[in-house]
């Protein structure tokens, strides 16, 4: 076939698409990120994420390759669909991203609050972006099954629950004014309800995830902060017991559900 | 004598707490715990100052899966609407032009938007609206055809006064007639002004209104 035949074939199959009867935006969305998904972006924040792990930075000159994620040192594979989870070397629940920080603190040498305090997408916060996507990759198609034999992770999930409820602001939102009912959207954008399983690859199992609209690759971390400017809160803490609290109650209340992060989004 | 006793004692007690756990935290705890959780990780940042996480009494009673027991929020409400305040001169309706721009607009209050600056009324994010508007949200319910569903043929008419008054509570301060509303307060907490308010007042219940073709 001649590429001037092939275009026309293919420019056929375009007419033939666009006269087919029109979709649902949900089901052109849907379409659109099937597409995406064979290049989705996140992979290359996974390469990178993964060369991060192996090579020796920080005032100490170390790998992350001892980092315990909960599983035992170096392990990487089945951490993320476990997280958040009680460390009994520093004495609290942590989510990746916390976890993250105490490994680049303990075995780099790197100072964990100037990066917690370093906006999104900058210096070592851009690096914390990719490690979070190597992590969560190496879980990817497995099922959320967080942790809940430690007291402290029972507590965690109840006290994500009423910080889930919380409504303050000046608009009186919460996480639950969006996301605490199924088959709801705001515009045409589709809310998970996170007060129940969403289902496999949806809400706590899709992040982090590539986002087409900025580009940028985007932690949990980063989508509760972005969620909160919404509600017209103040600004969440990065790592923060409010946003782990969150995590425990969205992880524990999706578990058995298919981790599919990185995901791609809009 | 008294020395084994003692020691005896402390071995009982010794024993009393390996054999059982501590009890689980009482629901009035983790309350506490989460009051602490709170105030220790948000910091203020632009306009979003952090007396925006200290909750009124009735964001406090609705801020969890049950709803406040109905004395609470009877009270609520009565105190919303007591609070209400109705437009200068009785004019309730402004242009519903103006209207659909608030409608579209979603912007302010965040620490991203400037001191001062006006703010949308968000309304489409959640509410079908004209039906020329394909993306809209449904968290709340269709406002498609307000005034012409509940009989609204002329704005003035003396028959439309409850329904123009009872809207304009609803948008001044959802509160007023449902406790836990998931609508903002427009004018109890200064989202909208008063000029704002009357075009949005006319684009759901001006009968010229797209809203009740």
């Amino acid at each position: 076939m001649t590429a001037r035949r092939l275009a026309a074939a293919l420019l056929m199959c375009g007419v033939a698409f666009a006269a087919q009867a029109q979709p649902s935006t949900a089901d052109g969305i849907a379409r659109y990120r099937e597409m995406l998904a064979d290049g989705n972006p996140a992979d290359l924040f996974e390469a990178k994420g993964e060369a991060l792990w192996k090579q020796k930075r920080g005032p100490k000159g170390a790998t992350l390759e001892q980092c315990d994620l909960g599983k035992g040192p170096g392990i990487v594979k089945g951490a993320f669909v476990e997280l958040p989870r009680w460390f009994a070397d520093t004495q609290r629940v942590q989510d990746l991203e916390s976890r993250l920080l105490t490994c680049m603190e303990t075995l780099q040498g790197l100072d964990a609050k100037a990066i917690a305090e370093t906006p999104f997408g900058r210096g070592e916060q851009a690096n914390m972006e990719a490690l979070a996507a190597y992590v969560s990759a190496a879980s990817r198609g497995m099922k959320m099954n967080l942790p809940q034999a430690h007291a402290k992770e029972r507590e965690m999930f109840e006290v994500g629950k009423r910080v889930f409820f919380f409504r303050g602001g000046p608009y009186d939102f919460s996480c639950a004014s969006c996301h605490g009912e199924a088959g709801k959207r705001i515009r045409l954008q589709d809310l998970p309800d996170l007060t129940k399983n969403p289902g496999d690859g949806v809400g706590f199992a899709a992040w982090p995830a590539y986002r087409v609209s900025s580009g940028e690759l985007w932690s949990m971390q980063r989508r509760l902060y972005d969620c909160y400017r919404q509600q017209r809160f103040p600004a969440p803490g990065f790592a923060s017991d409010a946003t782990i609290a969150l995590g425990v109650y969205m992880g524990v209340n999706a578990k058995g559900a298919e981790s599919i992060a990185p995901s791609i989004k809009r | 004598m008294t020395h084994t006793r003692t020691a005896l004692g402390i071995s009982a007690l010794i024993v009393a707490g390996c054999a059982t756990a501590p009890p689980p935290p009482s629901a009035a705890d983790l309350d506490r715990i989460t009051e602490q959780v709170m105030k220790a990780s948000f910091r203020e940042q632009g306009i979003a100052k952090l007396d925006r996480i200290q909750q009124d009494q009735g964001q406090a009673a609705c801020s969890s899966d049950t709803a406040p027991p109905e004395a609470v929020a009877k009270q609520i409400e009565a105190a919303a609407m007591a609070g209400v305040k109705w437009p200068e001169g009785g004019r309730y309706i402004g242009d519903w032009r103006v209207g659909e721009t608030l409608a579209q607009n979603g912007r302010g209050m965040t620490w991203t938007d400037a001191a001062g600056a006006p703010s949308g009324g968000n309304c489409y994010n959640c509410h079908q609206i004209s039906k020329a508007e394909i993306s809209y949200g449904t968290i709340g319910p269709s406002l498609y055809n307000y005034g012409k569903l509940r009989g609204v043929k002329s704005v003035a008419a003396p028959e439309s006064a409850l329904i123009v008054q009872y809207t304009w509570a609803k948008i001044y301060n959802s509160k007023a007639t449902n406790a836990c509303s998931g609508m903002p307060r427009f004018g109890h907490a200064g989202v909208l002004t008063e000029a704002q308010m009357r075009d949005v007042m006319a684009l759901l219940l001006d009968p010229q209104s797209p809203v009740n073709q």
